[in-house]
């Protein structure tokens, strides 16, 4: 933090306001003081509580990848209170983070490694920072799948993204909607993630894969994995418990012995298999 | 009350009810809800000067209600909690069967709502003469006296919600103290929020609430807020003619008659 | 610090008392009113409550009060300024007969607001509290202090303990280095070591189970129905969480008046339905049982397991409050 008061944010100023999707905004931050900016460090897979001042708090993870200085971003679709003032703010006005907080992907652990990515919806975000993370070093992986899927052509975020990954000779990525979410020209695929991660069949030897969304996602993507063969150490994801100090003193993250904002949010599934299921 | 254990056990036999909610053995001088599935069971049920948890409250309860119909030990103020419940259309003759308890611990059995109603014609709503005084002279005080009054009184409240809790008329999925778009109700404990929190649960008992004292006695730092509700039924009966509501005369606050007092309106 | 015992006088445990009052020290105490003992600011010998177990509320609010501003704020058309709380004073509080139970609940407590992310404020306050605690004398059929690992006549978290022996007199154990200051300020009232032990002049507490062997017991009981059997009656109020001297779970609240505003750090229960809550719907704790078993295993297993502390000093306060009866002591000896 920038004093030893764990409470008090950083005080950051909106740079650029992106509208992704539908009620989905993505918000670039500056940090209103050059000395925390230079003394900003963090890791892939952390998270912040970023707020308004009057209104609370909100957790997102952080979206940018540390390997871009400057800046860090936030990605949040419109639900409550705060992500409605966080929606409603302008390009110019300050907000307040407090981060980062939690534990990060291994990506050190991942070099050699073909990476396969699997998100859907609005859990892009937290995937996006490991992304370009990990391409932002590309030469240190071998394949690069990613596998992204959303409601609707309409609810995809980061769509200027998708395409530059899309492009990529070094990436293979694979886009689909959920049936009856397509337009007349949509060019991806048609069918819910699990299903088109199945079709994908990447390989799982010497593989990592890393998988984000909604429970019901997730629930569905882990026995596909498990088919392809990746083994429980070998997939990763991160909980979005609710969290509202971030450095488990609260206990609303308290999951058994562990508190997600301390202990994850990244969790191999062979940990997320020795934890209660209170997640 | 062996005759209230033979009926309750005869209900549970019959699959008339699939729980009994009665009282047992608590911890110390105490009696503890209980919820019995078996007929054997039954034999825990106890009544007695212990037994004066309003039972009425686990009649909305979502973990109770998956259990089945029930069958509940009602004493006179559930009773009144049962009525007003009906009143307020959340439970019908269908949906429970009630195993009355007289102030001479006689069981006492109804064939509906409205034979309940009946009942507590002979037992109706009286606020102690007591509390009269007590409130008289409250109201009595100048404003300014009054509120520092309350502010003191309610010094103690730490926000624990038992008085809602313990209240059977308590029973929004989503009380407005959890609501936050807007956030009406402060959510920390201080003298403005603890304010705020009793006179809104106050006001939204106005023509609801049944004298139980269940708020007063869940109150584990014995704060009298049921003098805040006294005054609400002294109130309320003063200008609309009657403490709460019944099955077949709508609620005073929520209905209106052409012929309403309109001395409060000033 | 090696604990040093003293003798203090009947007549001279007045004078101790007058003393810290006379030199502009307050003291928080046991204070008895119609229907409760409450830890409240008291000024004169005679308002100290008497012939009591424990008090109705907890001692935690000297460290970790109901409300404490962790910041404020202003905002005005160019920026937002914040004021830090951190930097405010915090008052010198004597804490005066609390009992074994509440002075070992601040263990566990201090850890909860320290490790990774030390809590500046809540240790500004811990730094400035005495802990004088006095001996239990007698207890009830609420009280299981002994079943974990705690004791009537314990001194951990205490820096002075004082029992009472029959002689009307008080055995004062001075365990840490602050207790040590406050007995040279007043040295003419401790004496030497006195003849009577301790032992004879303390409550009888019944052992109801083994701390070691719950524990141990509760690794393989999360899917079991004793949860939802012995939560039927819970009314998901915040009574327990709130009179614990170890709960510590907290929300995060800003109140905001025009441009200026705070944001406050209040007390929270896990036994609250929305405190699991999601944005999207989700609860992973949906039923109370869910809750109530979230409150066991928390105290009875993942504190002792990951911090080494109690998650549960033995007090029976939540037992005493709970509008529904329900005693934790109970659910635990089902097991």
């Amino acid at each position: 933090m920038s004093n030893s008061n764990i409470y008090v944010p950083y005080l950051m100023r909106i740079e650029k306001i992106t509208q992704e999707a539908p009620g989905v905004k993505t918000l670039r931050l500056k940090f209103e003081n050059e000395e925390d900016a230079e003394k900003f460090d963090f890791k892939a897979g952390q998270f912040g509580e970023y707020s308004i001042t009057g209104v609370g708090e909100s957790t997102f993870c952080i979206a940018s990848s540390p390997t871009r200085k400057g800046y860090i971003e936030c990605t949040f679709r419109q639900a409550g209170r705060v992500t409605s003032a966080l929606a409603n703010a302008e390009e110019g006005d300050v907000v307040g983070f407090r981060g980062p907080y939690g534990n990060t992907f291994p990506i050190d652990e991942w070099k050699g490694k073909n990476l396969v990515f699997v998100a859907g919806g609005i859990a892009l975000p937290p995937m996006r920072c490991v992304i370009w993370n990990a391409l932002d070093l590309r030469e240190n992986f071998k394949d690069f799948t990613i596998v992204y899927g959303a409601k609707s052509v309409a609810d995809l975020v980061y769509k200027h993204e998708l395409e530059e990954w899309g492009n990529r000779p070094d990436v293979k990525l694979v886009t689909t909607v959920d049936p009856g979410g397509e337009t007349p020209n949509w060019k991806g695929e048609i069918g819910f993630v699990p299903s088109v991660l199945e079709k994908a069949a990447p390989s799982a030897e010497n593989s990592v894969a890393i998988v984000c969304g909604p429970p019901i996602m997730i629930k569905f993507t882990l026995p596909v994995l498990e088919k392809l063969g990746f083994t429980d150490e070998n997939i990763f994801t991160t909980l979005e418990n609710r969290m509202k100090c971030g450095f488990g003193k609260c206990g609303r993250c308290n999951v058994g012995e562990k508190y997600v904002c301390l202990d994850g949010p990244v969790f191999t599934n062979a940990q997320l298999k020795q934890l209660p299921a209170e997640y | 009350m062996k005759e209230l254990i033979a009926k309750a056990a005869g209900l549970l036999e019959s699959n008339t009810v699939q729980v009994v909610i009665g009282y047992g053995q608590g911890s110390a001088d105490r009696s503890r809800a209980i919820f019995i599935t078996q007929p054997s069971d039954c034999e825990q049920l106890i009544f007695d000067s212990r037994c004066i948890q309003n039972l009425a409250v686990y009649l909305t309860k979502a973990e109770i209600k998956k259990m089945g119909k029930p069958a509940i030990v009602a004493s006179i103020p559930v009773l009144r909690s049962i009525v007003q419940l009906a009143a307020e259309n959340q439970l019908t003759n269908d949906s429970l069967v009630v195993l009355g308890v007289s102030p001479e611990s006689q069981l006492v059995e109804f064939e509906s709502l409205a034979a309940i109603e009946s009942y507590l014609e002979s037992h109706k709503i009286e606020i102690d003469e007591k509390y009269r005084k007590i409130i008289e002279d409250i109201k009595a005080k100048p404003v300014a006296e009054r509120f520092a009054y309350w502010v003191k009184e309610l010094e103690p409240c730490f926000k624990c919600y038992a008085c809602r809790a313990a209240c059977p008329l308590c029973y929004c999925t989503r009380c407005t103290v959890e609501n936050n778009q807007p956030q009406w109700i402060s959510v920390g404990s201080h003298p403005l929020g603890n304010l705020e929190w009793h006179i809104m649960r106050a006001m939204h008992l106005a023509g609801r609430c049944t004298d139980c004292e269940a708020c007063y006695t869940a109150c584990p730092m014995s704060i009298p807020i049921h003098l805040l509700t006294k005054s609400m039924l002294q109130d309320v009966n003063e200008n609309f003619g009657s403490y709460g509501s019944s099955i077949s005369k709508p609620n005073s606050l929520s209905s209106f008659n052409p012929d309403d007092k309109e001395s409060f309106i000033r | 610090m090696q604990t040093e015992n003293y003798l203090i006088r009947k007549a001279s445990f007045e004078k101790l008392f007058n003393n810290l009052i006379g030199n502009g020290k307050t003291i928080y105490a046991p204070k008895a009113q119609e229907k409760r003992i409450l830890f409240e600011k008291v000024q004169s010998f005679g308002e100290l409550a008497e012939d009591y177990i424990v008090a109705t509320n907890s001692a935690k609010s000297v460290v970790f009060p109901r409300t404490e501003k962790v910041f404020s704020y202003k905002k005005t058309k160019e920026s937002t300024e914040i004021i830090d709380a951190a930097n405010d004073t915090f008052p010198e509080v004597i804490l005066w007969g609390s009992r074994p139970c509440d002075a070992a609940a601040f263990i566990p407590l201090t850890d909860t607001f320290n490790g990774d992310y030390p809590d500046v404020i809540y240790n500004k306050r811990q730094a400035k509290v005495y802990v004088l605690s006095f001996s239990c004398r007698k207890c009830d059929s609420y009280c299981f202090c002994t079943s974990v690992n705690g004791g009537p006549g314990n001194t951990a978290g205490s820096d002075i303990l004082f029992t009472k022996l029959s002689t009307g007199d008080y055995l004062a154990e001075v365990v840490t280095e602050k207790g040590k200051q406050l007995v040279s300020d007043n040295s003419s009232l401790f004496e030497t070591k006195p003849e009577e032990s301790k032992d004879q002049n303390l409550a009888q507490v019944e052992t109801y189970f083994n701390q070691e062997e719950i524990q141990a017991k509760l690794q393989n009981l999360f899917e079991n129905p004793i949860w939802d059997e012995k939560s039927r009656a819970c009314l998901g109020c915040g009574s327990c969480a709130f009179v614990c001297p170890v709960c510590s779970c907290f929300d995060l609240q800003d109140e905001a008046h025009g441009s200026k505003g705070k944001r406050l750090r209040c007390w929270d229960s896990c036994g609250f339905g929305l405190f699991t809550l999601h944005t999207s719907g989700h609860n992973p704790r949906e039923t109370q049982g869910a809750r109530w078993r979230q409150r066991i295993l928390h105290k009875f297993l993942y504190m002792p397991n990951k911090s080494k502390t109690a998650g549960c000093v033995g007090c029976g306060r939540c037992s005493r409050s709970c509008p529904a009866n329900i005693n934790i002591l109970d659910t635990v000896t089902s097991l």
